[in-house]
Order: structure tokens, then sequence, then C-alpha cells
């Protein structure tokens, strides 16, 4: 476990900066292993099952009470073997899973090939109606289990074979050599045989194979999680639980850590990144998340698909000024981005700062002309459709507008286009009732640059919402897809990229920065590449 | 009596299928709430089609309805989006808001009626016109204005209470909040009080149990009293639906796990399960209040009789 030993140096580092205090055995210096910290929390949307949760809340807690085969490096977000000995492959697409001996779940039950495999076929079954299935779709069988439409002709995935009590094999439809680095993520997590036997019980109660337990779930406000001592794994908690609180608002959560009534808020307010610094120190953490704001564009629709149009797409790109909208608006947790990639990806692993170039600068003139010779806005003004219910989409939006409108000189160039809820944003797009740019975040799943692209820009990939279609971006991914060497593959995901720049596939606007608060009684808090807290990291007392 | 409560009774099923079936067609023209279960990608058409199916989103609204109130005479409320079932949602929320609202009218009864009583007695006192200011500023000071204000001074500042409510919300934590959520309603009862017994006052049966030389606390509890709360009683009766229903603001300030924050979850994921089914018994108990307030009045004045 090189990452591991890395990250722990790194922590040190911090710890000694902090605190100065020794970094050695450990626990020595009146931390008390046995303490419980509280921690905001927002209601799960969907039921909490591995492939079946697909926001930040409810894979907070798969990410602390489970651990699957790889996991992600905290700070660097490499995966790393957890569960996994090793997972071999001579041809990118028949793999061979070994799982490591000796850990069970917290009930006793030893997890086994089959508790992979069990889960896997379960996620896959479109009878099970989990929401992450699609995680599933490159193994072989995917079409049978989870068909398009219709009833499934099967109920397993034929590409998973047990081989063995440890050992099992995975056979993809396609080549896809950075698979192993995708199992980090909670959907491809174990499951025990409880979850099958009773599975109204299980969601009560959930059981896992993680550093923590779940003790007490009441849904809807607040669930605790205990440490669980006899758990196997390298990365232990360090601290006796963590309570799980629902807040109906981040506000009320960041007023109750002012007051001293919780210890970590991990979604500092907009409306409070003023104060801030001021309130809270150095215990304010605002660290890269692998997240990027884009502004898509309708490509089904004529107006915004026609030749010369991805002129009239970068001039607006370059009349948004980025610097000044992420320092006055986000005050500073958000970075202009110059890619369609994310920081947290390093160098290595495909983030290249500048890949954007001068299409991304704020440069009001070139704007100006580059619109005027792809032949104007189309119908004269651009709308930016967003949902209003959440986060602060009006404020950027406007100051978006605001930006264009001032380099084009004219006032009603832009408007926002406010949509009352996420449900009915998402509606629209999907109906593909959008008009003009708009809003289009993206939280990877698993840090790799695969997953910056080829959900977002392959042709009909399931977050293409803006239907952009290219076949030298898609011939360039399934090649970096096939490609067995690591850098090989991602020197062609980022001439994909160049391709997507090109044409202007998606304005790429900001990398977001997760942000966090905690109380004096916490120490050793960090933020993973997901802006999640590395809770079983945190020392209390 | 008794006919005028069945009578009463009997009109209430009009009125609660009218408004189930707006708010149940209010909530389907917000469009399909499947597309926002699966973040921001779109949900892979055949799981999207299960679940429209489970959720029996798939039918035309009217059979949607149908289906939905037969259900509902079983106590079948349906499930929300995160798999739990409606009635365990509102089993959880209910219990709250109502100890919100036992709070809060507790506090117009008590602070409203007695304010309203001794401004008028005492018009155009310094008294009276303090108390006229005071109920001003609450009147036209946002209710969310309040809450944060309070939050800050009482919960962070001074740390006499805490800014958030816990998930149990015991009575004790519950007392500013419901005192927030009173405010305006209770500014008003201090003004109706005021001007009923005002008026009153002057009255002939007050100068007669004055002139029959009761005492003063007799005269004012027993005569003036009684009558002038008709008016007050009514307001306060159909403000127990609005409070249950409007204590949105409130409870997400103070992060109260009641009706408000089930509502507002509903809303923002479209899950018609949750709205229909909160805002259905929110109905009812409006109803219920209303009724229960006509029958209260011929207890305050036998005059008024229910054939």
């Amino acid at each position: 476990m090189r990452g591991a030993t890395h990250a722990k140096r790194a922590v040190c580092a911090v710890m000694v900066a902090l605190a100065a205090t020794a970094c050695g055995g450990g626990g020595g210096s009146g931390q008390d292993t046995s303490a419980v910290l509280s921690s905001s929390w927002g209601d799960p949307q969907n039921p909490l099952e591995p492939a079946n949760t697909n926001e930040v809340q409810g894979g907070k807690v798969l990410d602390m009470i489970f651990r699957g085969l790889k996991k992600y490096d905290p700070e660097t977000g490499e995966a790393q073997n957890m569960l996994a000995e090793r997972i071999e492959t001579s041809d990118s697409r028949n793999f061979t899973v070994t799982v490591k001996d000796g850990w069970t779940f917290s009930n006793g039950e030893k997890v086994t090939a089959q508790s992979f495999v069990d889960a896997w076929n379960y996620g896959a079954s479109l009878r099970n109606n989990q929401r992450n299935a699609y995680f599933f779709a490159y193994i072989e069988g995917y079409d049978k289990t989870h068909p398009e439409s219709g009833e499934q002709s099967a109920d397993t995935l034929s590409g998973l074979k047990v081989t063995g009590p440890l050992t099992f094999t995975v056979e993809l439809s396609q080549k896809f050599s950075t698979f192993p680095d995708t199992l980090g993520y909670p959907a491809f997590a174990p499951l025990p045989r409880a979850f099958f036997d009773d599975h109204d019980a299980w969601l009560k109660k959930p059981i896992g194979n993680g550093p923590y337990m779940v003790d007490n779930y009441t849904r809807g406000s607040q669930m605790s999680l205990r440490k669980w001592e006899e758990y196997p794994g390298p990365d232990k908690a360090r601290n006796g639980g963590v309570d799980l609180k629902v807040y109906t608002d981040n506000n009320t959560a960041y007023t109750d850590l002012m007051a001293g009534n919780l210890d970590l808020v991990d979604d500092v307010p907009a409306a409070q990144l003023k104060n801030v610094e001021n309130d809270l120190g150095d215990r304010y953490i605002n660290t890269p998340a692998g997240i990027i704001q884009t502004l898509a564009f309708p490509f089904y629709d004529e107006d915004w698909n026609k030749p010369g149009s991805e002129k009239v797409r970068k001039g607006l790109s370059m009349a948004i000024d980025r610097e000044q909208i992420t320092d006055t608006i986000f005050q500073q947790t958000r970075t202009p981005a110059t890619d369609w990639t994310s920081p947290v990806l390093g160098e290595d692993g495909g983030y290249k700062a500048g890949l954007c170039g001068e299409a991304c600068e704020y440069k009001p003139d070139e704007a100006k002309q580059l619109i005027k010779d792809g032949g104007g806005l189309p119908g004269g003004q651009v709308k930016i459709t967003y949902n209003a219910d959440t986060g602060s989409h009006k404020q950027w939006v406007d100051a978006v507008c605001n930006s264009i409108n001032n380099a084009l000189d004219n006032q009603r160039a832009c408007v926002g286009n406010p949509v009352g809820t996420f449900a009915d944003f998402r509606n629209q797009i999907t109906d593909r009732k959008m008009s003009g740019p708009f809003r289009a975040g993206w939280q990877m799943d698993y840090p790799l640059i695969q997953n910056f692209l080829q959900p977002l820009y392959y042709t009909n990939a399931s977050s293409n919402d803006g239907k952009w279609s290219n076949e030298e971006f898609d011939d360039l991914v399934d090649r970096a897809n096939a490609e067995t060497d690591t850098a090989k593959a991602i020197g062609l995901f980022q001439q994909a990229e160049e391709v997507l720049r090109d044409e202007m596939g998606a304005i790429p606007l900001w990398y977001q920065n997760g942000s966090a608060g905690y109380s004096d009684r916490l120490s050793n808090v960090e933020l993973n590449p997901f802006s999640v807290p590395v809770y079983n990291e945190i020392k209390v007392g | 009596m008794g006919r005028y409560v069945v009578r009463r009774l009997l009109q209430m099923i009009p009125v609660f299928i009218g408004a189930t079936l707006l708010i149940f067609l209010m909530v389907n023209v917000m469009g399909d709430p499947v597309a926002g279960l699966c973040g921001d990608r779109e949900c892979d058409p055949a799981t999207a089609a299960r679940l429209r199916h489970e959720f029996g989103l798939d039918q035309p609204v009217w059979q949607q309805y149908v289906t939905y109130m037969g259900n509902l005479f079983t106590g079948d409320f349906g499930t929300a989006f995160n798999g739990q079932p409606v009635t365990e949602l509102m089993g959880t929320a209910f219990p709250v808001t109502i100890r919100l609202t036992i709070i809060a009218i507790l506090f117009e009864i008590v602070v409203g009626i007695v304010l309203g009583v001794v401004t008028g007695l005492r018009r155009g006192r310094p008294v009276d016109t303090g108390v006229l200011l005071l109920t001003l500023v609450v009147i036209s000071v946002p209710t969310f204005v309040t809450g944060l204000l309070l939050q800050l001074l009482l919960g962070v500042k001074w740390g006499w209470i805490d800014p958030a409510v816990s998930s149990e919300a015991p009575f004790r934590e519950l007392i500013v909040p419901g005192l927030v959520l009173a405010s305006v309603s209770l500014a008003y009862v201090t003004r109706l009080t005021r001007t009923s017994i005002a008026e009153n006052r002057r009255s002939d049966y007050v100068r007669t149990a004055i002139a029959k030389g009761l005492p003063r606390h007799r005269v004012i509890s027993r005569h003036l009293l009684r009558n002038s709360l008709i008016p007050v009683v009514t307001f306060i009766g159909t403000d127990i639906g609005a409070l249950m229903g409007g204590a949105i603001v409130t409870e997400r300030i103070f992060n109260i796990h009641g009706v408000g924050y089930q509502l507002y979850q509903g809303i923002l994921r479209q899950n018609t399960q949750t709205v229909v089914g909160f805002v259905t018994v929110l109905v009812l108990v409006f109803l219920v209040a209303n009724l229960l307030v006509d029958l209260l009045y011929a207890v305050l004045d036998p005059r008024i009789r229910y054939a």
C-alpha cells in the first residue's frame, strides 16, 4: 500500500503544522478513539443500496459502511487495491479477480467472490430497478438481464463466473482497459446474504464490510454509525463513530456548527462564504473536487447545429469572464476551467491545464467577431436554462449573461431561463425541449479521464444531454478504451478532448471545490476527490 | 345538533374530493418525476419505465387518481421515492408539527388574548399604544427574518437555546420555533381581542353586570370576554390548518423534520404520493378545525343554536 503510506505522511505533515502533535503510534496525545462526532447530512433520495445510490448523501454512507475491490486514495484519487488481491487481464476484456482472504461483513459472514458476483447480478437485473444499473453495462450479458425494453431474458450476467471461493472472472462486451479502476465505485460493493434474504430489514439497517457499522437509522432524520472494532482493513476508524444528522437547510447546519452543536459541515452555504474564514480560520477546507460545471447546447436544434455554429459557441465561451465570476460570486470556491476534466485527476490522470486554449479566455472583442462570423446568435438571443430550486444557479447564470451582454454590447443578448424544480429541468432535457445553452454539472463517478468524457460526449451516452455527436471523438474514445498502456490511453483521451474543443461541444465554466468546516474538537479532517469527508481518518478531542 | 354535525360531515366529502383532485392535477402538470430521480444523468429507459410503472405513473391521470383514492380508503397512501411508505413519513412528521402547532396556538391563546384584554380595557393608554406598535412591527416583519434573528441571538450569540431542533423534537426545543411560527397570528389575535373587548365594554349586558355589583374579574371573564371571543375563536380555529401547512419556513430555519419539511422535499422531488398524501391530511385537519370552531360558537353564545 504505497499510496496509503503516502497519504499518512501527508496527513502527518498537516498535523504537525496545525497542532504540533507528534506523529507516531497514534492515540497517545489525548485523542479519544471512542469519541463520536456529528456531521451534517441530507436525506438520501433513493433507497440506500449500493447500486441504487447516485447522489452524494447516500454515497457518503456507502463510503463508510462498504469497501470494494478498489478504493480511491483520498489525496490523489488513484485507484488502489482494497479487497482485491489482484485483478489480471491479458486482453483488456477478460479479467480475473482474486479477492483477499480474511475479510468479513460486520455480521460475521465471509466476503467471498460470490458476495461480489451476487451483488453485481442484483445491480444489473432490470427487475430490481437499480438506478445505477448502467455501471454493469460493460459486462457481457448485460443486454439480457437489462434489455432496453421488454422483459429480461436472464437473471444473471453471463460474463461473471465464480471460479473459486475467492476468485471470479469478468468478461466484458468490449475492451475497456481502465475497467479495474472503476471498481472503487460503491455500485460495485459486495453484498452479504442478509441483503437478499431479508431485503426490508437490510434497508432499515444496512450491513456492510466497511470501517463503520450502522447502529441506528431513523430515516429522514439521523443515522448513527459506530466504529466496527473487528474491521480487518488497513483504514480503521480513528474515532468511535459518526452521527449523521439530516438538516433541512445547510444554513442551519452552519449555524449549529457556530453554536457548537455540530462538529462537521461538509457543504458551506454560499451565503456564508464571505464570513467563513473569519468564523473558522484554518478549520475551513476548500479543496478541489471532481466536479466541473459546463454549458451544454441542444445539438438536436437546427439553429445550434449548422455550419459555423461552432464559432458562435466558441464566441460565447470567450465572452464569459470566468475569473471575475469565480472571484465575486463563488469567493474562489470555483476555479476557471481550462479543459473538460478536473484537476483532481492530476497531470498523470489526464488533466491538462490550458487544453481549451484561448477559447476559454475572456476576449470580448474576438468573441463579438466570432459570433458575427458564425452567423450571429440564433434568434438574436441566447437563453441559459437552469433549475432554480437548488444551488445558487441563478446568481452565476445572471453573471454569465451579464458578462456576455457586456462583451457583445447588447443588453438583450443573453437572459437566464429558470425552471422551477430539478425534476422538471431534467424532464425538459430528456424531452429535448432545450432551445439554447443549459446548465450541465458533472460530478465524477470515479477519478478517470474516461469518466469526464465518455458518459458526457460519446454519441448517445447516458449523460450526453446535448446529444453532441462526433465520429472522430467516438473513434478516439474507443481506441483509448482498448489501449492497455495507461499513458497511451490517456493521450488518446486527450486527443478526443481536443476534438471536443475544436467543435466546442460544451463550454467549460469552472471546476468546483468541495468545502467543509469543522469544530475545534476535530482534527485531521480532509475531503476526498468526491468532496466527501474522509470520516475514518478524523480524530476527535 | 347531531343532525347539524352529520350535515357538516357530509359536506366535507365534495370539498375533500375537489381539493385532492386539484392537488393531484397540479403535481402531475409538473411533468415526469422519474426524470429527476437519476441525478444529472438520464435514467436508462428500461429502469425509468419500470419505476414509472411501480409508481403508477404510466397510467392516465384520471386512472391514477381513482386508484389513489381507492387505496386511500384502505389507508394506503402510496410509497415515497426513497422506498418509504408515505404513512411512515406521516407518522414521523405529523407528531412533530402537531407539537409545534400546539405551542403556537397556546402562545396565541395565552399571550394574544391576555394582551388583547389588557389593551382593550386600557384603550389609548401607553400600554395600548405600546402593544399596538409592537404588533404592527411583528406583522410587518416576515417570519424568516424573525426566525433567523432569534436563532442568531438566542442560539449562537447568547447560547440560550440550540439553534437546530433535534430529530426527536421535544416540546422544550420547540418553544422558540413555536413563538416564531405564532408571531404574526399572535399579533392578529391581540388586535382582534382588543377591538372586540373595547366594543363590548360599553354594551348593555356589561353595564348590567357591573350594576349588579359583580366583582370586576367576573364581569370581565364571564360576561365581557366570553362574548368577545367569538371572532377570536374563529380566527384561531382557521389558523390551526394554516399553521400546520404554513410551517415550511419555520421548520426549515430550525431544522424541524415536520410536515413542512416533507412537503418541501415532496415538491422538490415532484413526489406526487408524498405531496398529495400530506395535503390530503392537511385538508382534513382544516375541515375538522372549522367544524369544531362552529360548534364552539354554541358554547360561547347560547343564543346560537344548531338545528
